[in-house]
């Protein structure tokens, strides 16, 4: 049976679907902490491993090393700097974007990870990567525990 | 090959929905896996994952976001799958990666969170049917059960009474398990007159869904022998799969189970399953599940498991106990994860461990099975001391 | 289960955590639509089925008749050798009386699911739908007959058989 060669791919008729499900996600163990923190006291929190001496942000329960309990937390500086950084012009789906979206992800000093957020109060051409920001909120009213609590980062302007 | 060993094992309990992230039930069990035989994350040399498909987690590829968890940091690290026959396949596939003589000690994680999954995990299964000639019959996953189990009740006689005795039986044995979801004692009549969801399928003759972990640790002969007096041994090691065309195979026996049943039996040197195994964890996400895949593993002819389940051979206290550990119908259903806990059952078993639950007479080899894919994968793995 | 093993992991949660928002939760549903090709067995297969007949497909060494129809014979690993127009009845190899849809939502009225067992195939099922009369006395081993759907109403699809009835 010969394979058949598709050469006008509108005449095909292929059959559509879709996945009827959604998620649900519990913050777990270190999530619901780290969220609450930023909800209620506006600090971005960090697991610390003494033994590696690392400290995790976003906090987990667990060292990834040496996989011993991290029963240590403390407050890290609100202030960071841009580790990397992209300006995306589409959306999830691939439409234009009529703003551009700057997207950076945001290290701290002395920690083992960071945040992955939006920078705001600057325009694209601007970002450099090393560039020092320091993190926005919302107004405590509307905070709900989420990384959306953060508004943006923005450059600390000297 | 080298001999392979079970060393250490640990699990969650299995829940309808935990509060822990799937990494954070995956870092808890290996830890507590690792901490029963006293070794580090150092200590191990590679990592198999075994989890159900994405969609249940809601996360895909959640074998990377399930990694760290794992101890899988910076360490040779791959995810086995074979649907719900999955948590079986991890424990074989840790043993070839040992008895490969490529790793000393594998740490064997299963994992599932299948809260996340709404409004039921049933509907990611839209996707893995045929999206042709299947799913645009409005088809349900329990279809597939019922029309299993309505074929072997047909060709043998069987009854949904005597079928629902495996319900009974395994939901009493997990009173005995400290991880259990669903343990209790019920009747026959209980399980008859319980809601039909699919007829023959009723809804106790149905595992829950569940969030939980189950990990083991595998170690070289050598290694072993140094870190326990107990080791348990990896005998025999089976898997096969059978045509996706539910069509094109007769329902009423599981062709596929016996084929990697005697793939693991040759391996064991096992002549008559039926005398040379102590005890049996079958796959039971459905109780007809346990009879059906007992005749694939060899356990009795075919057709006859439903008799030693009525005559009370398969009991903790029986000729050959089928699932002591209360099987997914009392543990849960924590797909993948229920194929390693099974596992971890005959470990514990076999060293005497087992509580409450313990077969008594010093069982010396067992076997744990599992089932799934397109309902036509069959894995299976022999234990003993 | 063991002596170091006191404390089994886990922290349970019941629905009430969720609906009362005692825990931190977030929900995400997947913007996907996807369009899968039927390929080529298939896609005479559902030509078949357009024009109101069944078709499979015959793998000359083997001598099996492959159904739903398909390029290939996956036992002998070849392609297959040739069309073959079956009958639109058959036998009901196994069924359910199923009050469950495809999210386990429940139905108030059951459908009955089945294997059909297509005559002229060789004892080949596919999987479709009985109606008409009374659920519970259907059986196995019983015939049946496929309804199509009205020609211009047929596109090329598994449910272009409306559904199967008793003979
Ligand atoms: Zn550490
Ligand atoms: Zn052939």
């Amino acid at each position: 049976m010969p394979v058949d060669k598709i050469t006008q791919v509108s005449q095909t008729k292929p059959w559509h679907g879709q996945i009827p499900v959604y998620g649900q996600y519990t913050y777990g163990i270190a999530g619901e902490r780290f969220f609450r923190e930023i909800k209620a006291n506006g600090r971005i929190m960090g697991a610390k491993c003494s033994s590696c001496n690392l400290t995790y942000v976003p906090p987990r329960i667990y060292c990834e090393r040496c996989f011993s309990e991290l029963t240590e937390w403390l407050q890290i500086p609100d202030r960071g700097a841009v580790h990397t950084f992209t300006v995306s012009h589409v959306d999830l789906d691939g439409n234009r974007l009529d703003e551009p979206l700057i997207v950076a992800f945001v290290e701290f000093d002395g920690v083992h990870g960071g945040i992955v957020h939006r920078l705001g109060e600057v325009e694209p051409d601007q970002v450099y990567i090393g560039m020092p920001v320091e993190m926005r909120l919302k107004s405590k009213a509307k905070r709900t525990g989420s990384i959306l609590d953060i508004s943006y980062f923005k450059p600390i302007r000297v | 090959m080298r001999k392979v060993a079970v060393v250490g094992a640990g699990m969650t309990k299995f829940m309808r929905r935990a509060h822990e992230t799937g990494k954070e039930l995956a870092w808890e069990t290996s830890r507590m896996a690792l901490d029963s035989c006293d070794l580090t994350l150092k200590d191990v040399d590679c990592v198999v994952m075994g989890t159900a498909p994405d969609a249940f987690d809601m996360i895909h590829m959640k074998h990377e976001y399930l990694s760290d968890g794992a101890g899988a940091w910076r360490k040779p690290y791959v995810r086995g799958f074979l649907g719900g026959g999955t948590g079986v396949f991890t424990a074989c596939q840790a043993w070839y990666h040992v008895a490969s003589g490529l790793f000393d000690v594998c740490l064997a994680v299963s994992e599932e969170k299948m809260s996340s999954c709404l409004p039921h995990p049933q509907g990611a299964f839209v996707t893995c049917w045929d999206q042709f000639t299947e799913s645009p019959l409005g088809t349900s996953l329990l279809w597939f059960f019922a029309w299993e189990m309505n074929r072997y009740m047909h060709a043998h006689g069987i009854t949904e009474r005597e079928i629902a005795l495996v319900s009974v039986k395994n939901k009493k044995n997990a009173i005995e398990h400290p991880c259990a979801q669903l343990p209790g004692e019920i009747t026959v009549d209980d399980v008859m007159n319980s809601e039909i969801m699919a007829w023959p399928v009723k809804r106790l003759d149905v595992s829950p869904t569940s969030d939980g972990a189950a990990v083991l640790v595998f170690a070289a002969e050598d290694v072993a022998k140094r870190i326990t007096d107990k080791p348990v041994w990896v005998e025999g090691a089976g898997w096969c799969l059978d045509t996706m065309y539910i069509g094109q195979r007769d329902l009423y026996y599981p062709k596929y189970v016996e084929y990697a049943a005697r793939m693991a039996y040759d391996m064991a040197g096992i002549k008559e399953p039926r005398h040379e195994i102590d005890i049996a964890e079958p796959y039971d996400p459905f109780s007809y599940k346990e009879l059906h895949n007992a005749e694939g593993l060899l356990l009795c002819g075919k057709g006859e498991a439903a008799k030693l389940t009525v005559d009370g051979e398969t009991q903790r206290t029986g000729r050959q106990p089928w699932c002591p550990s209360g099987g997914a119908l009392g543990v849960g259903n924590a797909i993948a994860a229920t194929g390693v806990m099974k596992v971890a059952e005959l470990f514990w078993q076999l060293r005497g461990e087992a509580g409450g639950r313990q077969v008594p007479g010093k069982p010396r080899r067992g076997v744990a099975q599992a089932w799934g894919d397109e309902m036509q994968v069959g894995t299976v793995i022999v234990l003993g001391v | 289960m063991n002596e170091k093993v006191k404390v089994w992991p886990g922290t349970p949660l019941s629905e009430k955590d969720i609906i009362e928002k005692r825990v931190l939760f977030t929900e995400w549903e997947p913007n996907l639509k996807y369009a899968w090709d039927a390929g080529v067995g298939y896609g005479g297969y559902f030509a078949g089925l357009k024009e109101g007949r069944i078709v499979g497909t015959e793998c000359a060494k083997c001598r099996r008749v492959l159904l739903p129809a398909r390029a290939f014979c996956e036992w002998c690993f070849r392609t297959v050798d040739r069309w073959v127009q079956l009958n639109d009845t058959g036998i009901v190899n196994t069924f359910s009386v199923a009050y469950t849809g495809t999210a386990a939502e429940r139905l108030k009225d059951p459908l009955v699911p089945a294997l059909i067992e297509i005559d002229g195939s060789g004892g080949v099922a596919i999987m479709h739908l009985i109606r008409g009369g009374d659920p519970w006395k259907v059986k196995i081993g019983m015939k049946v007959k496929a309804v199509w759907k009205p020609k211009g109403k047929r596109e090329g699809s598994i449910n272009d058989i409306e559904y199967w009835k008793p003979v």
